[in-house]
Order: structure tokens, then C-alpha cells, then sequence
């Protein structure tokens, strides 16, 4: 990140105040928007990230990225609770039940990567697409884990540190954002190490960069895992915020729609996750009620529309559309349009 | 950092031998060691539902026909998701929506021919008032496959991803639309007619077993034979495996690529179509339905190998026998009632097959 562009300076400055403007969130917004949209945002946004991560980065577009969410949830809640719900009801120590939970989810999905990592692109869609079904029926159909009814009352067994979300939600919505913040950090960390970059030569010329020696799949399958880290930890959050977890958590449809966030904010570009949660569960809290004229059909009617209209006008999204614009106003700087359609998958090539 | 996975043959020569054993050892347990559940207490992980194939032969060829049968209609659905995808490496994902619409359209359609209630019994349906609603399902779902092809996948080829997501924004549509139009998405069931709803003497084993289900593998079998004929022994067949092979050649020698295109597409929808009578016929069609039958096409054609028909028909048969004999044959203690693990065994089908062949049986490398 040398050379200040324009742009950048455009951009940090945006950054800047939407992280003020979040810090001070509980004294600016009414609880509705902190507890309801806001949280919800960060840690969807989390989950959107780790999918945009894989995109990005490892040229892997998941659609895993819900179940293994789902299944750092599942796990938190068969070892917290006591009894009163379905599911093992383990009564652990919530601290210990946190960092299991994130460790056999990581390990999960370093299987699930590798499994998939001989497949590339349209191949990997499909199959964690697979994935993500499967792990649908599991949790219905097993019902010493969970079965069709989920496991509720979660949110009452949080760790010390994290203490009383029910209570005092707003402790839950500095964690989300602590953790997104976080976890945007890593992840920039991350792609600029010796292992970022080589993912990204594996996902750009995976022969070539097979035949100077570099492990491809394996690759491939450490980037799935760290995937995987980064949407346990969204799946905690969510069940500390909603309390409960069930199939429906982890349906098709959740899958979907969390494509829908990566894909409204921008498969580029790791910002693009939160901007993509905002946009979309903003939608969801305000338009649900409406009845979709001349053809029928509700909420998910108009996503669908949304989204096709995304994919086909703006297919990098939000963020995709941001740096055009910028590119047009500012031209002459020129340096993040080319940033960012190097890093562009290739969605719109 | 390079990374390193150490003596690669080592790993591999023991992963295959594991995969064998895993697989003979399967085959081993329902010919020879499950045993029926025992007359008082509970039973050990040697107890299955009826115990092994030399134990109770009746129901072991019984399971053996539910599977085939079942592959019947899972090769009719998963053979259009296969063949678009050949053809165009257009991944469909609203093959399952396709299904699910053309179920419901095939019921309304029954519905209003035969002005009958909610349920109509099998004996007041001829076979006119069961082939009719579906061909008119066939239709209206290949025009929309077609309408969908023409406007929203032709100008983008090539580019899989957007294409993949574009589908899958209409199969959220549709799923919507689904629920907006038709019962609610409530469980719906097209009627067979009235000849094929019995029961016949296999003379084996004392097995009855139903004509419906031997005519959804007739189905089946005729689906595979007639794909067979047009694309090995017509003119629009030879151009569609040209284009498979090699689209900018096939194009170059003067050929009509995006008309082939188009009838692929029309052909591969309404298989999908065709597939959710059979299945709306067989069981029902419900909300939701759309995504096991995605799941259902993804699973054949990726073990099977994406683009190749003989794929399809093994990873059909393949899926179908997994999925059957693992639903009957997993040691049960008998007293827990509802959990099912079958769906596990599809993961290790899956795993076990793209370990050695990340292309699939029947695919192509790369």
C-alpha cells in the first residue's frame, strides 16, 4: 500500500468514519437498528467474508460457507446446554465449547477443502454446493445432534468475557464488531504472506504454479480451512444472537442468500462483505411485508430479481460499481481500477 | 512456502486399498454378516433391519428394485442437467426448479382436466389424462428454459460463473413464484392412471411389487435408449457431440452452434420437467423439493462426470444403490425411531469417488 492515491485516501477516509460512526452505534441508533441490523450485518458480514476470501484470492467461489457456519453453531450448542433442548446437551463450559467448536469446524472444512481442491471453479461451486445440502439433511435427519425442530436456548450460555447477551445486547453487538474488524485485518494480513500470494498464483496459473514446485491442492485446502476459521467464527456469533440454531440455519435458501450478500457486495473485494450484509438485511428488515406487483410472490421474488439484476449489469457487485465510478471520477490516479480488476474473479472475464 | 505432502505414491497406494477394503467390507455386511433384530432385547452392530441377503433374500431384492427404480428417475432428471452442461458448461442450477414447476404445472393441469377434487383416485384417470399434463408440462418448461437460454445465458458464454449465479437467481424466483401460485408450495401428487396403480407377481422370492415403480425404470430406460439414438444416430445428434468435443470448429465448419444450443437446452429442461411428473406421479412435489433434486442431479453427474450420458446413467445407479441399501442396511438398535444416516453415506460415495476421480467415473480430465 504505497503510494496514496486519490482513491485510497477517498476510501480510508469512508472507512474511517463508518468505524467511528459504528463505535459510537449504541449512542446513534435505537436498539431496533443495534441489536436487529447492525449485529446481524457484522457477523453476516463475517460469513459473507470468508466466502469472498475463497473468491477473491483462491479463485474457489464456496457455497459451503452457511453449512460450516451452521456447524460451528450446532456444535456450540450441543456442548453448552443443559438438558432442556434437543441435541447431546453436553453442559460444557461455554469457553472450552467456543474453541472446540472453531477447531472441529477449521478441521471440517480442511476435509471438506480436501476433497474439493482437484476441482477449480464452476467444479468447486457445484461441489460445495453438494456439501452444503448434505450437511441440510444431516442435521435433519440426526437427531441425537439436532433434528428437524433445532437446538434453542443458546444464547444463556455465553462465556464470562463475552457475559449476558440477553440482557445486555449491546456487549454482543461490540463483539460482532470486534470480531469483523478482526477478522478484515487477517485476511488483509493474510494475502500478503508468502502463502497469500502464492494462493493467488494458484488461482491464477495453478499449472504453472504446480510446475515451480507449489502444492496446488494443498493450497487450495488451507485456504478452505482458514474459510472455515473465519465462518465458525461468524456461526458463534450467530448463535449467541439468535439463540437458536436449526436445518432451516443452514437450508438452501440461507446458502443462497448468503451468495446474495457476497455477490451484491462485490466477489472482489473483502469490504464488499459488510457492504453486501448492510444492503441486503436492510432489504430483508424493511421490504418482507411487501407483495410484489403484477407477477406475485414475496420478499424472495424481489431478491431473486435483485440479485439476477446484480449479476447481469454489475457482475463484481457493489464494490465492483464503486471502483468504476471512482475510476471514472478520479482517472489519471487509475491504480485501484487496476488493483481491483486484478483481484476481480473471473465472474465478468 | 511450499508445501509438501510427503511420499505421494505411499499415501495413495494406502488410500486405495483403504477405499477397497471400506467397499468390500460394505458389500460383505449386507451379502453375509447382517442379522435380523432379534426376537426379545436389543440388538448389536451386526443387526439390521432384516438382516443380511442370505438371511431374507425377499427383501434384499426388494431394496435392489427400489434402488434401480429409483435411478430410472434420477438418470431422467440428472441426463438434462448433464447434457446442457456438455454442450454449453452451462451448470444449471435451476434444473431442481424446473423439476418442481413442472410437477405442480403437470398437477394443475390433471386437475382442471379431470375436475376433480384435492385428490384424485388412480381409477378415474386414463392414461390420456396422465401423458397429457405432461407433455404440457414438457412444453411450458422448455419454452421457459428457452426464453431463460435466449435472453440471459447467450450473450454471456463461457463466462460459468455469472452464468451459474444467473441460474440460481431464477431458481430463487421460481421457488417464490412456486409458493405465490401453486397450493402454497403444499405437498401435491399427479394421479398415474388407473392400469398401472397395482401390484404384480414377481414370482420371485413371493416378492409384490408395484407397477408404478417398474414403469418409472421403463421410464427411465426409454429416456436413456431414445438420448442414445438422437445423439449417436440423427444429424442434430452428430453436431451436439461435435460441439462437446469442439464448439469453435463445430461453429467454423459452418454449423448453426446456437441453434444446436437452444435445442439442447429445450431437451435438457424438459427432461427436468419430465422428471418432476414422474417424480410428482411417483411421490409428491413440494416447497423444498427443488433443492433434493438439485442435490439429486449434482451428485449423479458429479460422480458420474459432468457431460457424459453414460455417466449420468452410472452415477444414477451408483447414487441410487448407496442411497437404498444404506437407508435399509446401517445397523439399527431398533428402538430409535427417526434418525436416518443414509445421507452420510452419500458424502462418503462422493468422497470416495472424486479421491481417484476428481472428473468423475465417466468425465474428462481438465
Amino acid at each position: 500500500m504505497a503510494g496514496w492515491g486519490p482513491k485510497t485516501l477517498v476510501e480510508r477516509g469512508i472507512a474511517v468514519g463508518v468505524l467511528v460512526l459504528a463505535a459510537l452505534g449504541p449512542l446513534i441508533f435505537n436498539p431496533y437498528w443495534v441489536n436487529s441490523i447492525l449485529t446481524q450485518t457484522f457477523l453476516i458480514g463475517i460469513a459473507a467474508a470468508s466466502l469472498i476470501f475463497l473468491s477473491a484470492y483462491g479463485g474457489m467461489v464456496s457455497l459451503a460457507q452457511t453449512a460450516l457456519y451452521g456447524i460451528a453453531g450446532f456444535i456450540v450448542g450441543n456442548l453448552v446446554t443443559q438438558g432442556e433442548t434437543k441435541g447431546l446437551n453436553l453442559g460444557w463450559d461455554p469457553t472450552v465449547a467456543l474453541i472446540v467448536a472453531i477447531l472441529l469446524t477449521t478441521a471440517i472444512g480442511l476435509v471438506f477443502g480436501l476433497v474439493a481442491a482437484r476441482s477449480a471453479g464452476i467444479y468447486f461451486l457445484m461441489l460445495t454446493l453438494t456439501y452444503a445440502v448434505i450437511a441440510n439433511y444431516f442435521f435433519g435427519q440426526v437427531t441425537l445432534v439436532s433434528g428437524f425442530s433445532g437446538i434453542s436456548g443458546i444464547d444463556r450460555y455465553t462465556p464470562g468475557f463475552v457475559g449476558d447477551v440477553v440482557t445486555n445486547p449491546n456487549r454482543l453487538y461490540y463483539i460482532a464488531l470486534a470480531v469483523a474488524v478482526a477478522v478484515y485485518v487477517l485476511i488483509r494480513y493474510l494475502v500478503r504472506t508468502p502463502f497469500g500470494i502464492a494462493l493467488q498464483g494458484v488461482r491464477d496459473e495453478p499449472v504453472r504454479m504446480s510446475s515451480l514446485g507449489y502444492n496446488v491442492p494443498l493450497h487450495r485446502a488451507i485456504a478452505f480451512a482458514v474459510g472455515a476459521f473465519v465462518a465458525s467464527l461468524a456461526g458463534v456469533l450467530y448463535v449467541w444472537w439468535n439463540g437458536q440454531v436449526d436445518p432451516q440455519t443452514i437450508g438452501l435458501q440461507a446458502t443462497i442468500d448468503l451468495l446474495v450478500v457476497a455477490v451484491i457486495g462485490g466477489l472482489a473485494r473483502i469490504e464488499g462483505a459488510w457492504v453486501g450484509a448492510f444492503v441486503f438485511i436492510v432489504i430483508d428488515n424493511y421490504v418482507r411485508e411487501v407483495e410484489v406487483p403484477l407477477v406475485g410472490g414475496s420478499f424472495n421474488t424481489i431478491v431473486g430479481l435483485i440479485f439476477l439484476a446484480v449479476v447481469v449489469l454489475s457482475p463484481d457487485g457493489l464494490m465492483g460499481l464503486w471502483d468504476r465510478i471512482t475510476g471514472v471520477v478520479l482517472r489519471g490516479s487509475g491504480r485501484g481500477g487496476v488493483e481491483a480488476q486484478r483481484a476481480a474473479p473471473d465472474v465478468g472475464s | 512456502m511450499r508445501l509438501q505432502l510427503g511420499s505421494d505414491d505411499l499415501a495413495r497406494t494406502l488410500a486405495r486399498l483403504g477405499a477397497a477394503g471400506l467397499v468390500l467390507f460394505a458389500l460383505v455386511y449386507v451379502l453375509v454378516i447382517a442379522q435380523p433384530p432379534p426376537l426379545t432385547g436389543t440388538g448389536n452392530w451386526r443387526t439390521t433391519t432384516f438382516g443380511s441377503a442370505i438371511d431374507d433374500p425377499g427383501n434384499f431384492f426388494r431394496v435392489l428394485l427400489d434402488a434401480v427404480t429409483f435411478a430410472g428417475l434420477l438418470f431422467i432428471v440428472a441426463s438434462g442437467f448433464t447434457l446442457i452442461f456438455g454442450l454449453m458448461r452451462v451448470v444449471n442450477m435451476a434444473h431442481g426448479s424446473f423439476y418442481l414447476l413442472g410437477g405442480y404445472i403437470a398437477w394443475e393441469v390433471q386437475q382442471r382436466m379431470t375436475g376433480e377434487g384435492f385428490s384424485i383416485a388412480s381409477a378415474e384417470v386414463n392414461t390420456w389424462e396422465w401423458v397429457a399434463p405432461l407433455l404440457v408440462a414438457a412444453g411450458v418448461i422448455a419454452t421457459i428454459g428457452l426464453i431463460g437460454q435466449q435472453t440471459l445465458l447467450r450473450w454471456n458464454a463461457g463466462q460459468d460463473l455469472r452464468q451459474a449465479l444467473i441460474t440460481i437467481a431464477i431458481s430463487v424466483i421460481v421457488a417464490d413464484q412456486v409458493i405465490a401460485h401453486f397450493e402454497g408450495g403444499n405437498a401435491v401428487s399427479v394421479t398415474w392412471p388407473g392400469w398401472l396403480d397395482r401390484f404384480v407377481d414377481l414370482q420371485l422370492f413371493d416378492i409384490q411389487y408395484s407397477l408404478i415403480r417398474l414403469s418409472v425404470l421403463a421410464l427411465g430406460l426409454g429416456v436413456g435408449i431414445a438420448l442414445y439414438l438422437w445423439l449417436y444416430r440423427t444429424r442434430t445428434g452428430m453436431v451436439i457431440r461435435a460441439g462437446v468435443d469442439d464448439q469453435q470448429m463445430t461453429s467454423a465448419l459452418g454449423i448453426n452452434i446456437q441453434k444446436t444450443f437452444a435445442i439442447a437446452f429445450i431437451v435438457g429442461a424438459a427432461l427436468a420437467a419430465f422428471g418432476g411428473v414422474v417424480g410428482a406421479s411417483q411421490a409428491n412435489v413440494a416447497s423444498g423439493v427443488d433443492a433434493q433434486w438439485l442435490l439429486n442431479s449434482l451428485v449423479v453427474v458429479i460422480i458420474g462426470g459432468l457431460g457424459s450420458l453414460v455417466g449420468a446413467a452410472a452415477g444414477s445407479l451408483l447414487y441410487a444403490l448407496v442411497f437404498s441399501f444404506s437407508a435399509t442396511y446401517l445397523p439399527t438398535t431398533g428402538n430409535e425411531c427417526c434418525t436416518q444416516y443414509n445421507i452420510v453415506f452419500t458424502f462418503v460415495l462422493l468422497t470416495l469417488v472424486l479421491a481417484f476421480r476428481p472428473q468423475g467415473l465417466f468425465g474428462r480430465p481438465g
